[in-house]
This record gives C-alpha cells, structure tokens and sequence, in this order.
C-alpha cells in the first residue's frame, strides 16, 4: 500500500538553510538582557579605548607641569597623576593593554590548553595518564614564582606577561576540556565516527573538539576577567607592563598610593575594570544559559 | 461502561504548555469515564497526550502547564482542589505507578521506609503494624523472602521486582483506581510477562480499577476491558478491547494495527505502514490532525475538524466516515 | 546466493575485567559475551534477540572490532580480523558499518546531516570532490526516504524515523557489504518502526545487503530475519532458521520468550498457555554453572548444574544448547511452539522473492 519513501510537508524548491545549535543559542543569548546589555558596554568600553585617545588632545606620558595630581576639570576629564599625565588618556592607553593581555592570554590558553586536553581525553589510558600528571605537576609550581624568574631573566616585557600568563591559564582549559572529552567520548556519534573508519585526529577535532566548546566558551568569558586581574595584580605588585605602557592595574597600584590626596587616580582606572569584569561575568552567565537551557 | 457510577469521569479536559517557542497543545477536548473495577487502556504514540491526561488527573503537570476542564473522582472535582485536600485522594484512593522504577523510587530510603510512608500517612498505621502490612503486600506481589528484602534499598532490586515494589507501594491503600503510566515498557519480555501476571491476579483478587497507559498494543491486548486510541492530544476512537482489535473503524487504530508485525501470522513482505511523521503538536493542521497521514482522507478533513461521536453502546469514533470499507 | 561464508565467527568471547571488592579486591571477569559461533552467507539476515545482559549489542560490537574481542576469532571473507591492528581494521571499515539504537544520539549535533553522511565519503574517497561527493548524498538521502533539499539541516530538526534514515544513509554511502543494526527501531514509535523496517528489507533487496540485526523485539525480528541467534548471559541458546524457530522452538527458553510476547489480539493473549519463568536475571558477574539459564528453567536437573551443555543439532539448520531439548519436546502436550496451531501450514506461507 505505501512504499518506504515518505514524503515530508510540502517541499521548497531550493535548498533548506538548516538551524544549527549555536543560531538557537544566539538566539536564546539576544534575549538575555543582562547580557546584552553587558555586550553593548563592552563594547563601548573596547571602541573609546581604542578610539577616543585619538581625540584627546594629550599624550600618554606628556607632562604637565601645572598640573601635577589635579583634579578633574575641564582640561583633564579624570584630572592628572603624579606626575602630572592625563589620566584619562592613560586610562584609556591602559584599557587598551588590559584587554589586549586578556584577550590574547586567553586565546594562546585556549590553543594550548584545548588540543592538549582533547588529546589526552581521547587518547586516555597511560597517555592521557601521563599528559595530566604534567599538567598536575606545573598545576603545583607556584605561579609567582615562576613569574618572577621569567621577569628577572628576560626583562619586564609585555610579550612575556602573556607568555606567563599563559603558561598558567591553560592548565585549567586542559582539564575542563579533558573532562568534557572523556564524557564526549562516550556519545553514540563518536562510535559511530569510529564505526565509519574515521582516523582519530580527525575525531579528536572535527567531532569531539567542536561539541566541547560550549562549556570552553563559557570558560574563556570567565578567563578574561582573571586574566585581566592577574596582570592587575602583576602591576600592583610592580612585575607587570613597563612605562611608559601602562595598564589598569599599575593606574591603580598608583592609585591606591595616592587614594588620600588623589581619590580620582584610584576611581577611575577600578570604575573601568570593575565595569569591565562585570560584562564578562553577566556575558559568561548568559553564554553558559543560552548553551544549555535545562541548565537555568 | 458500569450502570454503577463512574469513579472518574473527565470532561473535556484540556492540557496547554506555555514554552518560549509558543503554546502546545497537548490535551484538547478529552472526555470519559472509568467504571468500578474496570481496565482501561490508553493508547497512543509519542505526543500522543495520553499521559498528560493523568498528569493532569493526579494534579501532576509540570509548572508550565494549565489544565482546564472538569475531572471529577467520585463526582469531587479535582482540577483546582487545594494540595492538601488532592493529598488525601493521591495515594489513599487514586495511586500512579510510572515507567522507570529507578527514579521513581527514593535511592536514599529503603524499601521498607517507602511502603510505610503511605499507610501512615493515609491510614494513620502504627510503624509495626504497618511494616507487617507491607510484609504481606511484598508477599503478595511475589517477591521473595520479603521479611529480608523490606530492609534493603532499591538499587539492590532489579528492574522487575523494582516494578513489583511500585505496584505494592500503590496498591497498599487499597486505592479505587491505579494508574500505571508504561508500567512494563522499560522491562524485558519475561520480566514484562511477570508483571502482566500479576496485574492480572490483582485485578481479580481487589476491586481496583486500573487504566493502563502504554504504545505496546500487545500488553493492552491482554489486560483491558475497554481501549481508548489518542492521537495528537485527542481521543480518536473507544470500545471494548475485542471491537478494537477486532474491528477498528479510526484509520489511525487500523493503521497502527496493521503495521505491526504479529508473531501469529504468517510473514508479509513488506509491512503495511502509516505514511508521514507524527503531529507537530504547536502547528496542528486545521481539521483532523491525522490527515496528512490518512490514507481515506477527503477535502472535509482538511477543513473540519471530526468530534469524538457515538456510535453504538460505548463505541466512539471520531471520523467523518461513517464505517471504514 | 552463494554458499561461502561471509562472515564466521568462532567461540567469540567478550570479557571486560571488573574489580569487585574496594581497592584491595580481585578482579572477575563480567562474561559479556561467551562463546558465540555462527556463519553468515551473503545476502541473508541474522537476528540476534535476547533481554538485557544477553550480550547482543556487545556481540555486534565485537565483531566490528568496536570492541576488542578477548577470545575467539571472526573471519570476514576468509581473512581474520579479530587481531589486526587500528590502521588495517580501518581499511576494512568500507565495508562493515553499524546502525545505532538512539537515532539522534549517533548524529554529531554539530554538523549538517549532509557532512554526516558524507563523512564516510571523505575518509575513504578523499579525492571524489566536492560536487560528486554532493551528488551522492543528495542521491542516498532520496534513497532512505528524505528530501534532498534537507541536507543542511541540523540533527535536532529531525523526528526520531528522521534520523534513523540518516543515520542509515550514513551506512550506506559507502555500499557496505555488511551492515550490523543495533536495535534500529526500539527508540521508534510503532508508527514508525514498521516505515524504517521496510526501508532496510528493500535496501537489502536492491543493494546484496547481509544484515546482522540485534532486537529485543521478538515480532520484528522474525519479520526481517532469515536465521534467528537466541542468547542469554552471553551464550548462544539455540540457533535456527527463522521458520524453525517460531513454530518448533526447542530451547526452553526461547519457548518461554516467544510465549511473553504479547500479541494485539484480545482472545488470544487471554487463551494463550504463556510460559512465566521464575525469578530474574542472575548476575553477569557470577552466572551459574553448567547451563546459565537452569536458574530460571522449569526443567532443570542435576547435570544442567555439571555440564555446559553444546549446541546440539536439532535439524537441518536448528540448533539447541540444551541438555534435555528432546525429553521436552516429546513430554508435552504440543510438540511445537505456542502458536504452530495458529500458524498457516508451510506450503500457505506467501512466497518470499529470494528466500
């Protein structure tokens, strides 16, 4: 009576654009007001970081003599440091390098800690035995430690606080993907993939890699702000960028110096890296809900 | 149906889920009864809304969703009845057994914790007494050494006597109706067989009327006095079980007959099949749902929808053909 | 049909080592599958049945090499596979595919099911092309029943048969000589099983395929099988053609499961003799001695207790592992199954094309 060839509803002429899980999830994301307001300061923060130092008619270590730890005025919006710079220029400038380390911090993190954790997922048995004890042993070093003899052998560099910061972070990605790798693994399709003669790397990065990166996504939107941090505190405790770079966390080390007789140098730089961490949290909350519904 | 009054009757019950990506329509328009001592089957395929029905009966739907309609026990309306009124009724008088055991049994209590709970909370038993009384039920439902067991956590039972456990937890109040919601489909054939078995003796030894909801028509078959077919959240055809199974005249019942292949029979070539994907149940077509898939389907199915109508004693269709040739 | 074997397997043996006992205790074996022997001609169907713990599902897997085999050895047109290495296995992949049970769970929610299917296609023709490549799919989706228009479309967009037809298509790009079927329709709804069981008979019929299908589900099975492997706790308890089995099974076992299944005919599941066994499924961990089902077994003795019973031949083509199989049949009432009385005689039964 009927063959075996159903026939679905009514069928377009051309090709059907299908709806992946990640449009879902930027859909269920755009309706996550929190976050979407939180991407909109970030990204109002990221344009006047980079833009408007082109408008302000000061430089980053220009010196103004009659002016030295002023107060906002007309001239200078945020006032000027100790040393009579412009502070809002350099906050700016500053902004600028603390997303820059956070940024590209997390993404070497992501590079590194990703193809190692996924490999020694997949692979498990002694190897993946293997590649997490390194991981546990470097885990043990002490992260100051390790930067300071960075720092004292090759210079206070910015290229080196990302390598340093780095070298930390990605341990924890390693781990997190390790372990959504070993529960992956386990998923019909990737026996199927297997059952269909599919040589391993290409399991481990077109199969498992991809469907790990939810939680690693959600992960990097909290790295940001701890990397941030982390080099805040490297300045604060005078390891991090040298002049006359300067970075949110060296404003508010001077900051913090001068927070009796010059409040602004504080209030400014940490308004900014508050507001900062506070989008990537709310982002990172809602990336995690838009990614997993059942999760709320 | 019983000339003694229905112990529950449903009326036009409706069930609706609010979801982010619209309103679905699970249950539309149910209606009917369960007399004293009676089996009713449900039957019906995923989204189907045969569950959802006894959700809605027990006071058990999911937050997101709205009942409306009547459902009475005993011509008490339990839609909207306060919980601790419901309480009263769920488990002393109305009892649900569900499809997985594992989860519907605490892990974290024994066995013994679990049957006794019901008794002291409805009958107002004494822990001793009540212990017996949950010894001798084991007993009953065959489970051995059930002075040793009673003692022991679920997870130390296997699926079947797990199952068991379930239907003496429910059956220790003596309730007027269970309701066993695919008892046997997470169990092997022999275990399933078991279980069918005893429902069957419990059937015959307590008055308790039962309504079995399941897909296996097999497991129907068997245990039935009157079937109710669903689909799409609506009942599409009822009768006794032999009319069924005998003489479906829903084309939905007759399709899902047919396409099964049936161990008595002599092999076909090729199975009869019903064409198509089950309903969409947030875009249901105008008329009747099972019209995309209907193989007698005329141009007054697109438009109009068919009501459930009576047609003989206790025989119910609902399609626009009178009989199917 | 022609009469060599295309696959043998020979006391195939499956043992995964479990510690029981805390850190300090010893290690058992759980005898997932123990002992299995079959031969498979080009074209035909086994079905495999049996409950939980029988070792179905991990037989399959064993004889693809998904699972490493402990003991045993498997034949695949006369070459042994079981000891090959990783690489070489892979190559024999073309050839022996698999379809899973969860429809959805076997797609990788992240692709189109075109890039799916045409995985296998990528592996093993890398320099098809793009276009061709398309082409094939396009041609194969059509084949299983879906529109070809549907072929960016995600996993999730499907129903449960949808899916099951892609995953289908999957095993099929690649003209597989053998393809194993995990129970491909127990996830399904009845509706839809019988769709998707149609589906595979008429690729059998168009394509040479030879299909191991496991199920648990007696009815399909006999409708799709030609030979039928009934296993418990990892042992084969009677093998038969698929006529044989219904209508003289010899084990008790297999007597008692086709007595279970429950047929949608009100007067007969009321008239019906049905064979309850006793107790449950005793642990894979510890399976008795002798024969593993005597516990259950209304006619056990002493020496099902001593002996493993061999697979003795019943007739032609039927076997048994039973020690008493004869007693049995000439002690009851009936001498054949619960339904012969009811079954049309032989000479009645439709004819099958090339059966």
């Amino acid at each position: 009576m009927t063959t075996a060839h159903t026939v679905l509803d009514r069928a377009p002429d051309r090709e059907i654009k299908g709806r992946s899980l990640w449009q879902d999830a930027v859909v269920r994301l755009a309706r996550n007001r929190a976050a979407v307001a939180s991407m909109i300061l970030l990204l109002f923060i990221a344009i006047i970081c980079v833009l408007a130092p082109l408008a302000i008619p000061h430089d980053l270590d220009e010196i103004y003599w009659d002016a030295i730890q002023a107060p906002p005025s007309p001239e200078h919006w945020f006032g000027t440091d100790a040393n009579g710079r412009d502070l809002m220029v350099r906050v700016l400038y500053g902004g600028q390098i603390s997303l820059l380390v956070g940024l590209v911090a997390t993404f070497v993190s992501l590079v590194i800690g990703v193809s190692y954790g996924a490999t020694a997922g997949f692979l498990g048995g002694r190897v993946d035995g293997v590649m997490m004890r390194f991981v546990d042993i470097l885990y043990s070093l002490p992260f100051m430690f390790f930067v300071i003899l960075l720092m004292v052998f090759f210079g206070r560099n910015i290229v080196l606080i990302f390598v340093a910061i780095g070298a930390v972070e990605w341990l924890d990605m390693a781990r997190i993907v390790r372990g959504q790798t070993l529960s992956i693994k386990r998923r019909e399709f990737i026996e199927a993939a297997h059952a269909s003669g599919v040589p391993t790397h290409r399991i481990i990065f077109r199969h498992i890699v991809p469907n790990t990166l939810g939680p690693v996504i959600v992960y990097m939107t909290l790295t940001v702000p701890r990397v941030i941090l982390l080099e805040s505190f490297l300045s604060f405790l005078g390891l991090g960028v040298q002049e006359p770079l300067t970075s949110w966390g060296v404003l508010i080390s001077e900051g913090a110096r001068a927070m009796e007789n010059a409040p602004w140098m504080l209030i400014f730089p940490a308004v900014f890296l508050a507001a900062t961490l506070f989008c990537f949290n709310f982002i990172g909350d809602g990336v995690r809900d838009a990614l997993d519904p059942k999760d709320r | 149906m019983d000339a003694a009054a229905p112990i529950l009757e449903v009326d036009r019950l409706d069930v609706r889920f609010s979801t982010p990506e619209g309103v679905v329509e699970a249950v539309n328009g149910v209606s009917f009864a369960v007399g004293e001592a009676e089996t009713v089957g449900i039957v019906g395929e995923s989204g189907s809304g045969k569950s959802q029905v006894f959700m809605a009966v027990m006071g058990l739907l999911a937050t997101n969703g709205h009942a409306s309609g009547s459902v009475r026990y005993r011509r008490q309306q339990l839609l909207g009845m306060p919980p601790s009124e419901l309480n009263a009724i769920r488990g002393g008088r109305m009892a649900i057994i569900f499809q997985d055991p594992m989860t519907s049994l605490n892990p974290y209590l024994t066995v013994r914790r679990q049957l006794t709970e019901v008794l002291v909370q409805h009958k107002g038993m004494g822990e001793r007494e009540a212990t017996k009384a949950a010894i001798e039920m084991l007993d009953r439902v065959r489970i051995p050494e059930p002075e040793k067991r009673i003692h022991q956590y679920p997870h130390e039972f296997s699926g079947g006597m797990r199952q068991r456990v379930m239907i003496a937890i429910a059956m220790l109040c003596k309730p007027d109706l269970l309701i066993a919601d695919e008892p046997t489909t997470a169990l092997d054939v022999t275990i399933q067989a078991q279980i069918i078995e005893l429902m069957k003796e419990l059937k015959e030894i307590s008055r308790t009327a039962i309504v079995l909801i399941t897909h296996d028509l097999g497991v129907v078959a068997g245990l039935s006095d009157r079937v109710l077919v669903m689909y799409a959240g609506r009942i599409v055809e009822t009768g006794t079980a032999g009319e069924i199974f005998y003489d479906p005249q829903h084309p939905y019942t007759r399709g899902l007959l047919n396409s099964m292949p049936r161990l008595d029979e002599a092999r076909v070539d090729s199975l009869e099949t019903i064409p198509g994907q089950p309903p969409n149940l947030q875009r249901l077509p105008r008329g009747c749902p099972f019209q995309p898939r209907c193989p007698y389907a005329f141009e007054r199915c697109e438009t109009e929808l068919p009501l459930l109508k009576r047609v003989g004693s206790g025989r119910a269709n609902a399609c626009h053909l009178e009989r199917l040739p | 049909m022609s009469q060599a074997a295309l696959l043998s397997v020979r006391d195939l043996k499956v043992h995964f080592p479990v510690r029981i006992g805390g850190i300090f205790g010893r290690i058992v074996p759980v005898r997932a599958v123990d002992g299995v022997s079959f031969d498979l001609r080009a074209g035909e169907t086994l079905g495999v049945v049996g409950e939980s713990g029988c070792g179905k599902s991990t037989l399959g897997r064993a004889i693809l090499q998904l699972i490493p085999p402990s003991a045993g050895a498997v034949i695949w047109l006369g070459e042994r596979i079981d000891s090959l290495s990783q690489r070489e296995m892979r190559a024999k992949r073309e050839d022996m595919q698999i379809i899973f049970q969860d429809p959805l769970a076997s797609l990788d929610p992240r692709m189109t099911i075109g890039d799916i299917i045409a995985e296998p296609l990528r592996t093993f023709q890398p320099k098809l092309g793009r276009a061709k490549a398309r082409a094939r799919v396009e041609d194969m989706l059509a084949k299983v029943g879906l529109l070809p228009q549907m072929i960016n479309r995600y996993p999730h967009e499907f129903s449960g048969g949808q899916c099951q037809r892609i995953g289908i298509a999957r095993a099929m790009i690649l003209k597989p000589r053998l393809i194993v079927c995990d129970e491909p329709v127990s996830a399904l709804d009845v509706s839809i099983q019988a769709q998707i069981v149609n589906l595979l008979m008429e690729l059998q019929r168009e394509f040479g395929l030879t299909l191991i299908f496991i199920s648990h589900n007696l009815s399909v099975v006999r409708h799709i099988s030609h030979r039928i492997l009934v296993l418990y706790l990892g042992r084969v308890m009677e093998l038969a053609d698929r006529d044989q089995l219904y209508r003289n099974p010899r084990h008790p076992y297999t007597q008692a499961l086709i007595s279970a299944v429950p047929i949608p005919d009100p007067d007969l599941e009321r008239r019906k003799e049905r064979i309850v066994l006793a107790g449950d499924l005793p642990s894979p961990l510890a399976p008795p001695s002798g024969c593993v089902f005597r516990t259950r077994c209304p006619y056990a003795t002493q020496l099902c207790a001593e002996d493993i019973p061999p697979l003795d031949p019943v007739e032609p083509g039927h076997h048994a592992a039973c020690h008493h199989w004869q007693a049995i049949a000439a002690g009851e009432k009936q001498t054949t199954g619960p339904f012969a009385d009811m079954l049309p005689a032989p000479e009645q039964t439709r004819p099958d094309s090339d059966r």
